[in-house]
């Protein structure tokens, strides 16, 4: 079985909008500055909405801030 | 340690206290004095809505002065509202403690099927309900630090 996890460019992101804080991502996006650390951790799979929030706020598209990682080598098509 | 793990350390500790020095109060003032009293249905119908209040009380006074004593030593004000990841873990804690509280539910039954007295079954009933809370905010403590 394989396990999946979601990777974030949100550190980077961060740093290319003049170094914004987590708390002004969290306020701008509706959720604690805790849930942003777990998230840029990788502890923490956003959901679909937030995922499109935070995106919205980099005004970068999904794929750019989100990336779906694969781990394990017998995924199947 | 971020702030929602603390408060959820709090809350563990807070109820262990209440626990313990309610169970401490009960014995002392009704139990030593007169311990038949407890194969009398009666008396675990007091005790157990008289923890309810007491508990959620003392709770909130716990949580009044951890609020006040984190501002004064981080500066960080507690979350007033949970988000998408709160809620989540809630859930799944629930789930847990829900499964854990069934689990003391059936055994008190099953000590009452077995013709046990009547203070086992209260007795298994107020230790699973202990244990499906600290054990469901313990899961949110792992939960929180490890990722959900």
């Amino acid at each position: 079985m394989s396990r999946c996890n979601i990777g974030n460019n949100i550190r980077v992101m961060r740093f290319h909008n003049n170094e914004m804080t987590q708390q002004e991502l969290a306020d701008r996006t509706g959720v604690t500055r805790q849930t942003i650390v777990a998230i840029e951790q990788g502890k923490y799979s956003p959901s679909l909405e937030l995922a499109f929030r935070i995106a919205r706020v980099f005004n970068k598209p999904l794929e750019e801030v989100f990336s779906y990682l694969v781990v394990g080598n017998d995924e199947k098509d | 340690m971020d702030q929602k793990e603390r408060q959820v350390l709090v809350t563990i500790l807070a109820t262990i206290l209440i626990f313990v020095v309610y169970s401490l109060f009960v014995y002392n003032r009704y139990i030593a004095p007169d311990p038949e009293i407890i194969n009398n249905s009666s008396f675990w119908g007091k005790a157990f809505l008289l923890l309810i209040p007491v508990a959620i009380v003392a709770q909130i006074i716990i949580h009044i002065i951890f609020a006040i004593v984190n501002k004064a030593v981080t500066n960080e004000d507690i979350p007033s509202k949970d988000d998408e990841r709160d809620k989540l873990i809630e859930l799944k804690s629930i789930r847990i403690s829900h499964w854990i509280f069934t689990l003391g539910f059936m055994l008190a039954m099953g000590s009452q099927a077995l013709k046990m007295e009547l203070s086992v079954m209260f007795i298994t009933l107020i230790a699973s309900g202990f244990l499906s809370g600290i054990i469901s905010e313990g899961a949110k403590l792992y939960f929180y630090h490890r990722g959900v």
